[in-house]
């Protein structure tokens, strides 16, 4: 990877490389992206992750430069791509980035390594270098046997390594996906997710990944951006996004979660407190954590992952909830349990070893370190 | 539907050939009135090719198919069906729905090209769409449904017919992810509130596990294991099983000898270190001297950060993390022991490190010897 020394010496104190700033982009009178801003420092993987219509593949695209934005800036280490304000705007060609998209557009005339050396030809490399290039990165991605097949003759998942292998051979300073393996089934597309991290980590070039897919995103990722309707829902790492989750859209966006609708009763101001639901004439106060800015008295969002909910034959006493087995299906490294109490169906996840049978009167006790009170 | 639980499927020495390529080999199966049975392996195995000889789209080239008291299929005696004489609904990946007509001309289509009489065609029609749950949207174009409803109009087509067995080829494979465990969940309380006998195929062991009464592993046209999806996940039959059905370590290892239910066994590591003894269930049919495979689940090892205590000194093994992979609800680790690759379910606010030492530690019957 070469920079210019003199970009880096213009790269701000944070140490953030690829910087988007009150990004703002509308399609008519619609807001498709409403003032967003994040920045990753170099060789960071960060993914831009929600629903369909969220802003994420146009956020994507206007880092590509394939959309030109109305307000904000956009830059990469310390080089201005887009500053609509200023008049600035660098053609996508000139930016340095490699791209991966969800249809492989591979040439299917040409080989798969003559696929790769495209980008190093067009630049007027020598020969002996694309050779070589093109050879180790083939490695890399797993294709050193298919050099010379055609490129038609390739899996889904073949063809996707070809593309990512084209996408890197020039070393460019930014990788843009969008939505890369959702065309693949589900077996290969938990292990591309791995193998795409560890090349990534590998070639160490920053890159910014879209995806809807809440589980590609928890495997991939160094920070995660959660979006919704243009704007930001939440800016974290993956943990931090699944264990603490600012709102209760994205805890029920990211994982499967139990929401139930509640009022904070205390908060000590320390994160911990307590909230009180009720459910058919039942009431409880449970121990939580309570989110930053839920005062006591307010109303929250009890968030609870069925993973820190444990069903058990005797009655802890208070705090525990008595329902019914509803449901309890073998997932072969856990059981999906539901419970029923009053009108509202807890999902656990259980050990397999716990054989929970349907109709089965049990008690649930919460994990008062993983059960949250949120904004809802 | 007015007591139609369904027939049976005997499918007995079924082949077929593609060419020299033999896609399914003498494939014997009988499928309980009722039941619904999932064909899963990966691409190749012969899944599809046998589901389509049981719908007639395929000619068997050997074998006998019978549907209830009937013979659909007989390559012998040169007896093949047509598709629509076999009394089978099909539900497809695709989902090959009209988008210019509604949900009932889409459910109805299919009486209507056979031109039943306008009052069968309602009833039929209404009666499959309550049946899916779609009876609110009959007037509804196609076009605005979501993913998991047009999936309930493929099903609702398939019902319409009123036939003994239901066949679905991979329909869920094109839904994201939430969306599958939803269907997953549906489509099983469909299945039992209907009871018709249902032949599943699917690559997804997850699917397999949570739809099936009984699963039927594949591997180059030939069946692996036969079993509930407890057994299959718990007493594979061998290691393409134990490997193909959730995760699962192997470890090569030889059997030493045997104490009661038992198996003790030593693992010569690949990195030099001095040979480890360890002890698992099953074995069955393996003599002392033999390798066998020792298969270990990801949610039955349990990681220590020192050495544990107060526990036999076997089934400890000393280990380096690998890496971890967060998923969530668990991180998944993978442990270099001796060479050998172990991979460990933690809850998941656990925090590993590359490169740190650990301790591993199983219980003799949470781990299972197989004999190949």
């Amino acid at each position: 990877m070469t920079t210019n020394p003199s970009n880096i010496a213009m790269q701000n104190t944070s140490g953030a490389y690829l910087q988007v700033s009150g990004l703002i982009k509308h399609f008519g009178r619609d807001r498709a992206v409403d003032n967003v801003s994040f920045a990753i420092p170099r060789g960071h993987f960060l993914t831009l992750l929600g629903p369909s219509g969220c802003g994420k593949t146009t956020t994507l695209m206007s880092i590509a430069g394939l959309h030109r934005i109305d307000a904000g800036a956009i830059s990469l280490g310390g080089m201005v791509y887009t500053a609509p304000a200023q008049g600035v705007f660098m053609p996508p060609e000139k930016r340095d980035i490699g791209m991966v998209f969800q249809s492989y557009a591979i040439w299917p005339h040409m080989t798969v390594a003559q696929n790769v050396a495209y980008p190093l030809e067009i630049r007027k490399i020598p020969r002996s270098e694309i050779d070589d290039r093109v050879a180790g990165v083939l490695r890399l991605v797993g294709l050193a046997d298919m050099a010379g097949k055609l490129a038609t003759n390739l899996s889904g998942g073949q063809q996707q390594r070809a593309a990512l292998a084209r996408a890197i051979v020039s070393h460019p300073r930014l990788l843009l996906f969008d939505e890369p393996l959702s065309n693949l089934d589900l077996k290969l597309r938990e292990q591309m997710r791995v193998e795409l991290k560890r090349i990534q980590h590998e070639v160490g070039i920053t890159s910014v990944y879209v995806t809807h897919d809440q589980s590609e995103a928890l495997v991939m990722s160094d920070d995660i951006v959660v979006m919704s309707k243009g704007r930001i829902e939440q800016k974290g790492g993956p943990r931090e996004i699944y264990t603490q989750p600012a709102n209760s859209y994205v805890s029920n966006f990211i994982g499967v979660v139990n929401l139930l609708k509640g009022r904070v009763v205390e908060a000590n101001g320390a994160g911990s407190g307590r909230i009180e639901i009720s459910q058919d004439g039942m009431c409880v106060q449970l121990p939580c954590q309570v989110s930053r800015g839920i005062a006591a008295g307010a109303e929250a969002m009890l968030s609870v992952r069925p993973e820190n909910v444990q069903a058990t034959r005797e009655n802890g006493g208070a705090g525990c909830l008595e329902g019914e087995v509803m449901q309890s299906i073998f997932l072969g490294n856990c059981i999906d349990c539901r419970v029923r109490w009053g009108s509202f169906e807890w999902k656990i996840l259980a050990h397999p070893r716990t054989r929970l049978r349907k109709g089965e009167r049990v008690f649930l006790r919460l994990d008062p370190a993983h059960t949250l009170a949120v904004v809802p | 539907m007015t007591g139609r639980a369904g027939a049976t499927v005997e499918i007995q020495h079924l082949r077929k050939n593609f060419g020299a390529e033999l896609a399914v080999r003498d494939l014997s199966l009988s499928v309980g009135q009722g039941e619904f049975v999932t064909l899963l392996g990966p691409s190749g195995c012969g899944k599809t090719t046998t589901l389509r000889c049981v719908a007639g789209l395929e000619r068997p080239d050997g074998g006998e198919i019978r549907i209830g008291d009937s013979v659909v299929a007989w390559a012998e005696r040169g007896i093949c069906l047509n598709p629509e004489d076999r009394n089978i609904g099909m539900v497809f990946q695709s989902y090959a729905i009209w988008p210019h007509m509604t949900v009932f001309n889409n459910v109805a289509y299919g009486l209507r090209v056979r031109h039943a009489p306008a009052s069968v065609i309602r009833e039929r029609t209404m009666r499959a769409l309550e049946l899916v749950g779609l009876a609110d949207l009959a007037e509804r174009y196609a076009t605005r449904l979501s993913g998991g409803q047009r999936q309930r109009v493929a099903l609702a087509r398939a019902m319409v017919y009123e036939p003994r067995v239901l066949l679905f080829d991979e329909p869920l494979s094109n839904l994201d992810a939430k969306l599958r465990e939803q269907m997953h969940v549906e489509l099983v309380r469909l299945q039992q509130e209907v009871g018709i006998t249902s032949i599943y195929v699917t690559h997804d062991q997850a699917e397999a596990l949570v739809m099936s009464d009984r699963v039927v592993v594949m591997n180059h046209g030939t069946i692996q294991q036969i079993g509930d999806p407890q057994t299959i996940y718990a007493r594979p039959a061998n290691s393409f099983v134990a490997s193909f059905i959730g995760a699962a370590s192997l470890l090569d290892t030889t059997l030493l000898g045997r104490n009661g239910a038992i198996c003790e066994l030593v693992v010569g590591p690949r990195d030099g270190s001095p040979p480890l003894r360890l002890r698992a269930e099953g074995g069955e049919g393996a003599v002392t001297g033999q390798h066998v495979v020792l298969s270990l689940r990801p949610e039955d090892v349990t990681l220590h950060l020192s050495q544990p205590q107060g526990l036999s000194h076997d089934n400890v093994l000393r280990g380096e993390v690998i890496d971890t992979v967060y998923l969530g609800s668990f991180l998944d680790c993978c442990v270099n022991v001796g060479g050998f690759e172990i991979g460990v379910q933690l809850d998941h606010y656990e925090q590993l490190a590359p490169g740190q030492k650990v301790f591993l530690s199983f219980e003799p019957d949470h781990a299972l010897c197989l004999a190949e």
